[in-house]
């Protein structure tokens, strides 16, 4: 009988089942959780299919009929991608440098700064906004831009200059696109730099003083080095959703003016017109599918580089 | 008792660069409230003025006629925003609760698979099916056409919530789940009874953020709500914006003009007020917590 106890009990090394029976409330607790990712977000990863059909909203996913890559080769040789590709990239682009390097300089003065009450009310103020919808943010540059009375028409006809019409220039947008997008992100990514740099020892900058570094010095031989680590961790965050744009900043500053396209129109907000406007889900869903592929093999690439060239930086 | 510090003089290049500092950070701090100015400033000005003169920074004439034509055509705006209200409150509240479970179960040590739940939920920022097949499903499979859960469902839980507030919850002693065990508490008695007594900053951070997300949305309500008598806020105002643009070309290529009153210009600027007051009244209070919140975040976990 000894013996018999002493065999179940090597049979009896923790198995599967006692593992998930030690843990089962805690799988429990993420059960509505897992299962709203499978049903959002890995459910609709199927739909993917989509931009392999000519998709028929009666007929459904899986009766559509299968075209193979004849939405792809709409997409390319439609001469619209080669827009979208180059107007999301360069955009991204933009904005995770042009970003970073305000929120950087911000970061830096604001540390510099003693007066806490200039401090505080200022930092109160560049962080407004961040808190308020797209939709308003697109109200504030019709306020500033449109041409009947817009704040800028408005100083322009004043000081007795002809009126430029924002909203039929291709030319200007990508100034403004850019420079609202870093007012928009600039308190978010200033708290970020802030912290770092407060969290800095003071002993570092006391020594260097004594050692007879000056402002500039200290700033770009003790700051700027400091800050890097997290200045290519955010970088690199980014880098990979360089695919996706800001959809919500290009559509409320344009909408659906068709005359700015050709330097404001990117993946996503094609993707929203096929949907909503032009009811072209086939190609739509080629040009998301793109958008995902890439931006997941980017990720990847990027972080795989990253983790080669220093291990800590990298995003997993 | 009184402390006294040696204050070594600044050099010139020192006192150059404070100089600077303020001088940048005025202007910028300038910029950013410019905006915010124009919608107040233009709100209270008088229409007449505006249409002949244009925006300005300081209204010539002040009238508060859009604000009373406002309450005037006070229904949908109430409508809205009760839709609003009762989508973040809802959304947050169920979002807090999930959110803050996975966040206690994925500091468990003793749950092996975390790390595999972990990149379960990370994988979706990585490739998603994108906004179509999820348009396709919300409306065809689910049948979420103008239904509220359309708009509650979409911003429920985001992998980097999750994550922020992971890392809050890795801040507590892990020494506190252990001696809570040997006294007999139940996995979901320590999540109840230590945990989320104990993250109350972190909530409060991660709970403004997603009641920021759900108060400023308009998209999911542009894909999936066609009633008007359930337009949130933001989009009832995005509906206004961009009508008021459609018929403005419509009245220059002479389409119609008569039978259609445009929303005056001012009165633009006042619902845009009326629908951003309750961010702009409670900013001051919470902005502290996001201060906090992203300055934890930021720390990699």
């Amino acid at each position: 009988m000894k013996k018999l106890d002493n065999f179940t009990d090597t049979l009896t090394k923790p198995t599967l089942y006692h593992r998930f029976m030690k843990t089962k409330l805690l799988w429990f607790m993420l059960i509505p959780v897992i299962a709203y990712f499978v049903l959002f977000a890995y459910i609709p990863m199927v739909g993917i299919w989509l931009a392999f059909t000519k998709f028929d909203f009666r007929l459904g996913l899986l009766k559509s009929p299968f075209i193979g890559l004849k939405n792809f080769d709409y997409l390319f040789k439609s001469g619209i991608f080669g827009r979208l590709l180059r107007n999301t990239i360069l955009y991204n682009l933009a904005f995770i440098l042009g970003g970073n390097i305000v929120q950087i300089i911000c970061a830096v003065f604001l540390g510099e700064i003693k007066n806490k009450r200039f401090v505080k009310i200022s930092q109160s103020i560049i962080f407004l906004p961040y808190f308020i919808s797209y939709v308003l943010v697109g109200l504030f540059s019709y306020a500033l831009f449109n041409i009947d009375n817009g704040v800028i028409n408005t100083i322009l006809r004043n000081l007795g200059f002809v009126q430029y019409n924002f909203y039929l220039k291709p030319q200007a947008w990508p100034f403004i696109i850019i420079a609202v997008q870093i007012w928009k992100g600039l308190g978010y990514g200033s708290v970020v730099y802030l912290s770092v740099i407060s969290g800095i020892d003071q002993e570092i900058y006391e020594s260097a003083r004594i050692d007879g570094a000056t402002k500039w010095q200290q700033i770009s031989y003790i700051t700027l080095p400091m800050i890097k680590p997290t200045f290519i961790l955010l970088v690199m965050f980014n880098l990979g959703n360089i695919l996706k744009g800001q959809f919500q900043l290009f559509y409320q500053l344009i909408g659906n003016n068709g005359l700015l396209y050709n330097v404001t129109d990117i993946i996503d907000t094609y993707v929203y017109r096929s949907l909503t406007v032009n009811f072209d889900i086939g190609m739509g869903s080629a040009a998301g599918v793109f958008q995902s592929v890439f931006g997941c093999i980017l990720v990847l690439t990027v972080n795989a580089l990253v983790k080669r060239f220093n291990e800590d930086l990298a995003l997993f | 008792m009184k402390t006294i510090t040696l204050q070594v003089k600044p050099d010139k290049g020192t006192r150059t660069f404070t100089l600077l500092g303020y001088f940048v950070m005025t202007i910028i701090t300038i910029i950013c409230f410019i905006p915010f100015w124009l919608i107040v400033v233009a709100s209270i000005s008088d229409e007449h003025m505006v249409l002949a003169e244009g925006f300005k920074l300081w209204p010539a004439l002040i009238s508060f006629a859009a604000y009373r034509s406002i309450f005037q055509g006070f229904d949908s705006l109430m409508k809205s925003y009760l839709v609003t209200i009762l989508i973040t409150v809802i959304g947050t509240v169920f979002s807090l609760l999930l959110t803050s479970m996975t966040g206690y179960v994925l500091i468990r040590q003793d749950f092996r698979k975390r790390n595999m739940v972990s990149f379960f939920i990370y994988f979706t920022t990585l490739f998603s099916g994108g906004v179509i097949p999820t348009y396709i499903l919300f409306v065809k499979y689910l049948n979420l056409k103008n239904s509220l859960w359309a708009l509650i469902l979409p911003c429920l839980l985001s992998p980097w919530n999750i994550f922020l507030m992971r890392n809050f919850m890795k801040s507590i002693p892990y020494s506190l789940i252990d001696a809570s065990k040997i006294d007999g508490a139940n996995d979901w008695q320590i999540y109840e009874k230590v945990i989320l007594p104990l993250s109350k900053a972190g909530l409060a951070t991660v709970g403004l953020f997603i009641a920021l997300t759900y108060w400023n949305d308009w998209y999911h309500a542009s894909l999936y709500i066609t009633k008007e008598s359930l337009y949130p806020l933001q989009y009832l105002l995005y509906r206004m914006l961009s009508n008021a643009e459609y018929m403005k070309q419509a009245a220059a290529a002479g389409i119609f003009l008569d039978t259609v009153t445009l929303p005056s210009e001012t009165l633009k600027m006042a619902t845009a007020l009326v629908v951003t007051g309750p961010i702009l009244f409670l900013y001051p209070f919470v902005q502290r917590y996001f201060i906090k919140g992203i300055m934890i975040g930021s720390v990699k976990g």
